[in-house]
């Protein structure tokens, strides 16, 4: 892969001062030094403290009763400790609605997010192994297009779907989840540092279709940049809020952050039952696959970020 | 259902509604009422028969066993019952339905600040066809004047909220603070409590449209005319005046906590003596039950304080109606839905399912008078209830758009709350902002 | 991995990468266009088609009692008094100018600190400092929220504890700054990920050359890491700047708790929605939409030519 680097004008090491001089002298290892340093752990340790405490919060509250997360200290356990009983709470609640929200979640997405991962695939391969006509407007009109508050284009938005008799139904979530103009500009970087241009040429000497050189060729090279795409496209579709609110009024198609406010919305109605210990207890339970699949995904990242930095 | 004028839900700023197929015809059909024919009111009874699927958005949580029972009456209708979200998001999505032409329910629970609003924008079906009018005298006269406009009856009163006083009487005895029968006792009980215990107050107000304007519509003040398309605005009237005047030495002494209604510190707060007594609608003990659970036994139930001495005055808070959409094209079966919910059977289904009727008979009604509250320490609160929703002053109304002004009233007399802007002065810029806001709609309005 | 490497990076925040023809796989062709294609479909339906109803919406004015009427560019002129407008606009702008600037500098920190090996314990920090962004923007406003509180949440707490009379985070001061919190607690560690990938791609011969040169750490970063990761910082920015002038969920979500201090108007996005909305405005919630999407492109674009210019 170092073809990339050496045969792009301009790269980093052209930018960097010239009084360093970039030719390789020793194996890799001597740039990383490996000390560790414990003030810079301690510094740190305060970020990581700032990111985690709200979620410390809410892991403690979400072991509470409604009763006790009204009157006991909010950052430590209750005497009771009720996660278990709040799980299965959350779970039956009104029927078992909270497992349909999660179904429903889940299918916008598999189908949401990984349709959204697959056109910004399909583009930022475009955008950085071929010369199109129109190919320098593209990303200037999606910049410029995701400048525009989307609150704004609600309205239209739905009775645009509406005429198509797309609201009510899951594809008014799905369809707008499928563009993510973050994930397209990833893409297009990651293609034109992984995709060696002579690869795809010694295939279509080969004789391969366009499609063949992309699904058999290419594909497997943007594995890495493929599963962080993914990732941001799922935090993305699985946090969505504003569109399935404007798009969704049957409880049934709701996905669980609409679920969960129409449960805090609940104590707000007269005859209403509080039940913030199941928006507390069903919260947790939605970042939960989030975070296992940050931890699944990790090794992928890691393999990635590790293929970058051994490709000098 | 009663969800309160007070309710702050996640988009609250976003309050939304009204009226208006108009402004994007360019892309919807419908929502423009056909002419209204006078139907036979045999028309309902065999539309009941016949049978049909109905569409009813609301989140009213006690008319799922009303459309068991009427299912069970008629068999051959089928209630599809959804709850396409509560007060300002639900009016989102039948104001965008309407405007689209398409995915209209066939009733929608409307709460009665807002119907005007649906109503002159002829979104909804005048009810007078099937002889609704002939229902006058059934329901208290607060509700059936709410559900009133241009000449027509657009929805029926499905609940109420006369209003009363909720108290904390354990914190009242602690500190032997007599329980305030004027608002001036109020004030004075207000900085008793204070005294006696710096962090407890006597109630809690952030600033609430809702509440506001059913104070000033106790203390027997208009500030809104409206005849069609002819509005007044104007809250310099007497009672406007007295509320002001009160409520400003309530903010200015710090006597109200500064706790948003429905949050989970306002829970917390009317649990553990913070917030001392709640004015609000009748409809109120089924969320005390459910939300302050720790208050059982402690609060009780009082007539609303008044601006006079021995005066009997009352107001309404909350409440909302069933109204059917103009574009439904099955109004007669409809209606027969909103007659079982609101005058027939249903009526008693809510009220054991903890609803507060607006029908005068059943407020009337020993069994309703003589219901002992366990959480009241078994007061028979709804006699004060039954009895305030007969206190309510005639001759209020509500703006043709009441949802869009009661969105920007913490831009405007909020302010007094937090700065040095006296209430009055936040009043008279809401009022400057709703003229503002009528005009550029196209109405006449005059301060 | 070479999700954000900086030379793309940096010429991605360009708008349309420049002098790689020599690398693209084949002469102009319309071939690119059976990959960019499905993407510009689905974007042309979710996002064109939408804008273009704006901007028809946006020389229309409808009333209530009245009708539609053809106004010309009447709206563009309201909007250019609108002291509202105006003053969302200000806000957005300060928040833009304080809160930006201190989010990216903390991810630029902590990137640097996981790259400079000198860490114990990196794998946790880089997992942990990046859970935030997976907590829904409706559940991360609601837990703030609570802890915001002076009565019983976390700085109430403090108050006791302490005996002291900290302000309300909620008050008219403090509120902006509240949010910035939020916001910031929230994109840290996506902002982080971005600095972090560019950095690991940078090569490492470089480092090696620097070393033999006896350069310190501080030197190593300011001549060589920042310089390299230029792109990225740019890019971030520029994502920065979108988010920040469509500043919504979070204020909308705090208005319930603090409705005096967070009004209709407090950010452009805010305006919109209450406009149109509960204004049933849709005209000039239209035209106030287009407004801030021109200005968001015209910052955007001035960041990345600055940014650009500095690489110079």
């Amino acid at each position: 892969m170092s073809v990339q680097t050496a045969a792009r004008p301009g790269s980093a090491g052209a930018s960097s001062p010239a009084k360093f001089r970039t030719t390789r002298l020793r194996p890799a290892r001597i740039g990383r030094r490996s000390r560790r340093s414990l003030a810079l752990t301690l510094l740190m340790g305060l970020v990581l403290l700032y990111s985690l405490a709200p979620l410390f919060w809410l892991l403690v509250n979400a072991t509470k009763t409604q009763d006790g997360l009204l009157n006991s200290f909010g950052l430590w356990f209750d005497g009771d400790f009720a996660l278990w009983d709040n799980i299965a709470r959350t779970a039956t609640y009104d029927g078992g609605i909270f497992l349909r929200w999660f179904a429903n979640t889940v299918l916008y997405v598999v189908l949401g997010a990984g349709g959204a991962t697959f056109l910004a695939v399909l583009g930022g391969y475009a955008l950085a192994k071929f010369d199109f006509p129109g190919r320098k407007a593209v990303f200037a009109v999606v910049i410029g297009a995701v400048a525009i508050p989307g609150t704004a284009l609600a309205v239209p938005t739905f009775l645009m779907f509406s005429q198509m008799g797309l609201t009510n139904t899951p594809w008014a979530v799905i369809i707008p989840s499928l563009i993510s103009p973050f994930g397209l500009y990833l893409m297009w970087t990651f293609a034109s540092e992984a995709i060696p241009t002579e690869i795809m040429e010694s295939a279509r000497i080969d004789g391969a279709s366009e499609a063949r050189t992309f699904f058999q060729v290419c594909l497997p090279l943007l594995t890495p940049g493929i599963v962080t795409v993914l990732l941001f496209t799922m935090v993305a579709t699985w946090n969505n809020y504003f569109l399935p609110l404007i798009m969704l009024k049957n409880p049934d198609w709701y996905p669980l952050t609409l679920g969960l406010n129409a449960w805090n919305a609940q104590a707000a109605t007269a005859g209403g039952e509080a039940i913030f210990n199941l928006v507390i207890t069903g919260s947790l339970l939605t970042i939960l696959p989030l975070i296992a699949a940050f931890l699944l995904l990790q090794r992928y990242w890691q393999s990635g970020l590790s293929a970058g930095s051994v490709k000098e | 259902m009663i969800k309160t004028l007070t309710r702050r839900g996640l988009l609250q700023s976003s309050a939304v509604a009204a009226a208006l197929a108009l402004g994007l015809t360019a892309c919807g059909g419908g929502g423009n009422a056909a002419p209204q024919q006078t139907v036979n009111s045999d028309a309902v009874e065999q539309a009941l028969q016949k049978g049909g699927k109905l569409t009813v958005w609301a989140w009213d949580q006690s008319l799922k066993k009303v459309a068991e029972g009427f299912e069970a009456k008629y068999p051959n209708v089928d209630v599809n019952l959804v709850n396409a979200g509560t007060g300002n998001d639900q009016y989102t999505a039948l104001q965008n339905a309407i405007s689209a032409g398409s995915g209209v329910p066939d009733v929608a629970q409307i709460e009665y600040y807002a119907l005007p609003q649906f109503a002159l924008s002829k979104s909804l079906a005048d009810l007078g066809q099937f002889g609704a009018a002939d229902l006058d005298g059934t329901f208290t006269a607060g509700p059936w004047s709410s559900v009133q406009a241009q000449g027509g009856v657009y929805g029926l009163p499905m609940d109420s909220g006369p209003m009363a006083l909720f108290y904390n009487k354990e914190l009242f005895d602690k500190h032997g603070i007599a329980v305030p029968t004027t608002w001036d006792e109020f004030l004075e009980a207000g900085r008793a409590l204070k005294k006696a215990d710096p962090k407890a107050y006597i109630a809690n107000d952030t600033g609430d449209a809702g509440f506001t304007t059913s104070m000033i519509w106790q203390a027997g003040g208009k500030p809104y005319q409206v005849d069609g398309t002819n509005v007044g605005v104007n809250f310099s009237d007497a009672g406007s005046t007295k509320f002001a005047e009160t409520w400003q030495k309530l903010i200015d002494e710090d006597l109200l906590a500064p706790i948003s209604s429905w949050s989970d510190e306002w829970y917390k707060g009317l649990g553990n003596g913070t917030i001392a007594t709640l004015s609000t609608g009748a409809w109120m003990p089924g969320n005390l039950v459910s939300g302050v659970a720790d208050g059982a036994g402690k609060w009780r139930v009082a007539p609303l304080p008044q601006w006079e001495k021995g005066a009997t005055s009352s107001s309404e808070n909350g409440g909302s109606s069933l109204a059917i959409p103009a574009a439904s094209s099955q109004a007669a079966l409809a209606y027969g839905f909103l007659k079982y919910s609101n005058v027939e059977e249903g009526v008693q289904t809510r009220i054991d399912g903890g609803a507060f009727p607006a029908t005068a008979k059943d407020l009337a009604s020993e069994k309703f008078q003589n219901t002992e509250f366990k959480y009241f320490g078994g007061q028979k609160a709804n006699q004060i209830f039954a009895e305030s929703a007969k206190n309510v002053p005639a001759g209020w109304s509500y703006l043709p758009f009441q949802v869009y002004a009661n969105s920007i009233f913490n831009d405007t007399a909020g302010q007094a709350y937090v700065s040095g802007t006296k209430l009055k002065d936040g009043l008279t810029a809401w009022q400057k902002a709703s003229v503002k806001y009528g005009t550029e709609q196209g109405f006449t309005v005059k301060e | 991995m070479t999700m954000t490497s900086p030379q793309v990076a940096a010429r991605a925040g360009a708008g349309a990468p420049a002098g790689q023809s020599s690398r693209r796989a084949s002469r102009r062709s319309w071939a690119g266009w059976w990959f960019i294609g499905p993407f510009m479909a689905v974007f042309a339906l979710v996002f064109l088609a939408p804008i273009a109803y704006s901007i028809y919406l946006s020389v229309f004015r409808n009333q209530l009692i009245g009708g539609t009427a053809f106004v010309g560019l009447d709206n563009y002129a309201r909007a250019l008094g609108d002291a509202q407008f105006w003053s969302a606009l200000g806000r957005v702008s300060l928040f833009l100018a304080v809160q930006v600037p201190v989010m990216l500098f903390i991810a630029l920190v902590v990137a640097l600190a996981l790259d400079s090996g000198r860490l114990y314990g990196r794998s946790f920090f880089r997992i942990s400092i990046f859970l935030p962004y997976a907590v829904p923007a409706v559940v991360a406003t609601l837990m703030w929220g609570f802890m915001y509180g002076t009565r019983f949440g976390l700085v109430g707490n403090i108050n006791q504890a302490f005996g002291l009379n900290l302000p309300s985070p909620l008050s008219s001061e403090l509120v902006l700054a509240s949010i910035g919190n939020i916001v910031t607690w929230e994109f840290i560690g996506y902002n982080m990920l971005i600095f972090y990938s560019a950095l690991t791609v940078i090569p490492k011969s470089l480092y090696e050359a620097a070393e033999i040169d006896g350069a310190g750490q501080l030197r190593v970063i300011t001549a060589i890491k920042l310089p390299a990761i230029r792109g990225a910082i740019v890019v971030a920015s520029i994502f920065s700047v979108i988010g920040s002038f469509q500043l919504f969920n979070e204020p909308s979500i705090l208005k319930s708790l603090s409705p005096n201090t967070i009004s209709t108007y407090f950010t452009p996005n805010l305006y919109a929605f209450s406009l149109s909305f509960s204004g049933q405005q849709y005209n000039y919630s239209a035209t106030v939409a287009i407004i801030m999407g021109l200005i968001t492109m015209a910052i955007a674009y001035a960041v990345q030519v600055r940014g650009m210019r500095k690489e110079r």
